[in-house]
């Protein structure tokens, strides 16, 4: 789950990392008290869940409470990558002296938390890594004796600071890590982490917060829907409200396999013989004739898709529960497009039995039923 | 690290054994022929599922059955303290199956697992099956056979697909292992490459790999570095993949430039492993091969 710049900055205030005056806003009259409020100069922040805004207009300085008033209505009333803004964080300028990147993530190979830090900030990390891979400090955190002070002072150190910049610096990288293990991130950043002429300010925040450790974080379970805003379409908003596990593609042959690599390795196959996907969908492991049916009915139903191909590899998901899954969601829809069905394991014959009888074809192998598949999107 | 797998004299615990998934998969189990000794579901100590022994905790069902290893079934909030307590009465290797654990709970149990020398299988696995002897794991029965095929694999069903080929290719399998599907797991492909090398039953091994992170770039690496000399034959998900979306399994998912199929699958073709364009090629390789 991904938070927006304001909601991560909560989340810091929490854990003292310093960071300027700011007020949230959404509409125009709030931006023009947030300035009376701070009584500085401002900048006006699209607050949006994708990155690229600075460029897409979604920041704006403003000197005068008319000005953020002005500001705040422009960017309150633009679009971002087709996401509306519904909130701007007005926030004090801050006198950049130079821009140092933070950041916590999780290293899958060395299996722990990792803090990345370098003194190349205010640009991505990937650019960094791609540009001056030398300049980025790297330090896994021991996950059983935790990263102590020492350990943080020794990343501000190997970035070059020393003395009482050393010690603030290190504070933060370490605030920083509680903050990621704590809230159960799978990411947080502090880019640009603004250093002042004796100070470090955090001017934008990033935190993304593992889905599965959802349940530690009460406060967000609200958000979740909302915070997918930016990254799903709307029909996998749709999807994942109905717990479907769904990935929008560009084709015309609905897929939906069970099990995330069977799934892949379905979609894989319907390329390699000249076909195009429209979705991803996973049942994931002993889906009922009931879910089955919904996955179903909610591929069917999308305009693009000329025909859907149904791979299954029945272990605790039931051949026969799939089967009527099918049946069920094609009668309810009325709907005559072609459906190909490999299906094997538990349940087999029962499964092919009820199919053929309601007139849907099965094959019995992946690669087969992907060349059908191919053919009868293309004739449809 | 010593690694340790399973065979016939495997004495095994199921945490979690009074759940649905538990009580289903602990049959299924013994059917193939695992050695199920006892249960564990805390205040359920006492009873019986289907004449299996329930305890309260591991170490009572130890304490009375001598059991070597666990397979947990328990609800993802419940893992964590459910591998600790099975590392401390000593079960190794200790497969979860379950999905959706926090990454951060893996990252403790598979620290503390490392530290003193216990082999974890998953989280987010199906297990692993030493074929005709001994599964602890969700994998379908049927589709194994005794041979000479070493399987690892970070999906379940794709993996069982596979298997299915290598079984109808006549070639049967030895022992396979599913890493697991999320971003954190508890073995590489690297040590099980290092095992399989060493194990007298296998001849060959087929690596099932999908899209996410570059553990296939780095089996890759051990491969071409010479750790790993047998026949090799591969398959990778997700070539149909969009960058930034999660397929399915937390661990599947394109980040920048990194964890892509093409990655994987050149890594691992410059290293000299047939690489299969459909699932059923990497059975069919391992037949030229082996014959």
């Amino acid at each position: 789950m991904k938070l927006l710049e304001y909601e991560a900055k909560e989340v810091f205030r929490r854990y003292d990392i310093p960071l300027g005056a700011s007020v949230v806003a959404s509409t125009p009259e709030e931006a023009r008290d947030a300035f009376t409020k701070i009584g500085k100069p401002v900048v006006v922040k699209a607050q949006v869940g994708i990155g690229g805004r600075g460029k897409a207009g979604g920041i704006k300085p403003a000197d005068t409470p008319e000005q953020a008033y002005a500001v705040a209505k422009h960017i309150l009333g633009m679009r971002i990558k087709d996401l509306p803004i519904r909130k701007v964080l007005i926030e004090e300028r801050l006198a950049i002296q130079h821009e140092v990147y933070l950041g916590v993530i999780i290293d899958r190979a060395s299996k722990c938390f990792t803090i990345l830090a370098s003194r190349e900030g205010g640009v991505n990390i990937e650019e960094i890594a791609a540009k001056t891979p030398e300049k980025i400090v790297r330090q896994n955190v021991d996950p059983l004796r935790g990263f102590r002070s020492y350990n943080a002072n020794g990343v501000a150190k190997r970035l070059g600071y020393d003395g009482k910049k050393m010690q603030q610096l290190g504070d933060i990288i370490q605030k920083l890590y509680r903050v990621a293990y704590e809230m159960d991130a799978e990411f947080t950043e502090i880019n640009p982490l603004v250093e002042t002429t004796n100070s470090f300010v955090a001017a934008d925040a990033r935190l993304n917060v593992d889905n599965n450790a959802l349940y530690r974080h009460k406060e967000l379970e609200a958000k979740y829907l909302e915070s997918f805003e930016g990254e799903l379409t709307p029909r996998e908003m749709e999807a994942r409200a109905m717990d479907l596990t769904y990935v929008e593609l560009n084709g015309d042959i609905g897929i939906i396999g069970n099990g995330a690599g069977l799934t892949m390795a379905t979609l894989d196959t319907v390329m390699l013989y000249g076909g195009h996907a429209s979705n991803f969908l996973d049942l994931g492991g002993g889906a009922s004739p009931d879910r089955i049916g919904k996955a179903v009915e909610f591929v069917l139903k999308d305009s693009r898709v000329r025909a859907l191909f149904v791979n299954v590899l029945g272990g605790i998901t039931r051949c026969d529960d799939t089967a009527k899954g099918i049946i069920e969601a094609r009668k309810k829809l009325g709907d005559n497009k072609p459906i190909v069905v490999r299906m094997m394991g538990t349940n087999e014959q029962e499964g092919k039995r009820l199919l053929h009888g309601a007139g849907i074809e099965t094959d019995d192998t992946m690669e087969e039923a992907a060349q059908k598949a191919v053919k009868l999107a293309r004739d449809a | 690290m010593k690694m340790k797998l399973i065979n016939k004299d495997t004495k095994v615990v199921v945490q979690g054994i009074t759940g649905t998934q538990g009580k289903f998969h602990a049959a299924r189990m013994k059917e193939y022929g695992t050695k199920i000794i006892a249960g564990v579901t805390p205040g359920r100590g006492g009873q019986e599922v289907d004449g299996t022994p329930v305890y309260d905790t591991v170490l009572e069902a130890k304490e009375r059955h001598g059991c070597d290893a666990s397979i947990i079934f328990v609800p993802a909030g419940g893992v964590l303290d459910a591998a600790l307590e099975a590392m401390e009465a000593g079960m190794d290797p200790i497969v979860l199956i379950t999905e959706g654990i926090p990454v951060r709970d893996t990252i403790e149990l598979v620290a503390r697992a490392k530290q003193i020398g216990t082999t974890v299988v998953g989280p987010n696995t199906p297990g692993l099956i030493k074929a005709g002897e001994s599964k602890m794991g969700i994998m379908p029965n049927q589709v194994f056979k005794r041979g000479s095929v070493g399987i690892i694999s970070r999906s379940g069903t794709l993996f069982y697909e596979i298997a299915a080929h290598v079984t109808n290719q006549g070639l049967g399998e030895s022992t396979c292992v599913g890493l697991g599907g999320d971003p954190v797991v508890g073995l590489d492909y690297i040590e099980l490459l290092k095992w399989f090398h060493k194990d007298p039953e296998t001849r060959a091994v087929a690596l099932i790999g999908e899209i996410g992170g570059d553990a296939e770039e780095k089996a890759a690496d051990f491969i071409a570095s010479g750790g790993f000399t047998k026949p090799i034959a591969a398959y990778i998900a997700g070539r149909a993949a969009i960058p930034g979306k999660r397929m399915g399994h937390a661990g599947a998912i394109i980040q920048g430039s990194t964890g892509t199929a093409e990655s994987k699958m050149n890594a691992l073709r410059g290293a000299g492993a047939a690489i299969g364009e459909q699932p059923v090629d990497v059975a069919k390789a391992l037949k030229k091969v082996l014959g």
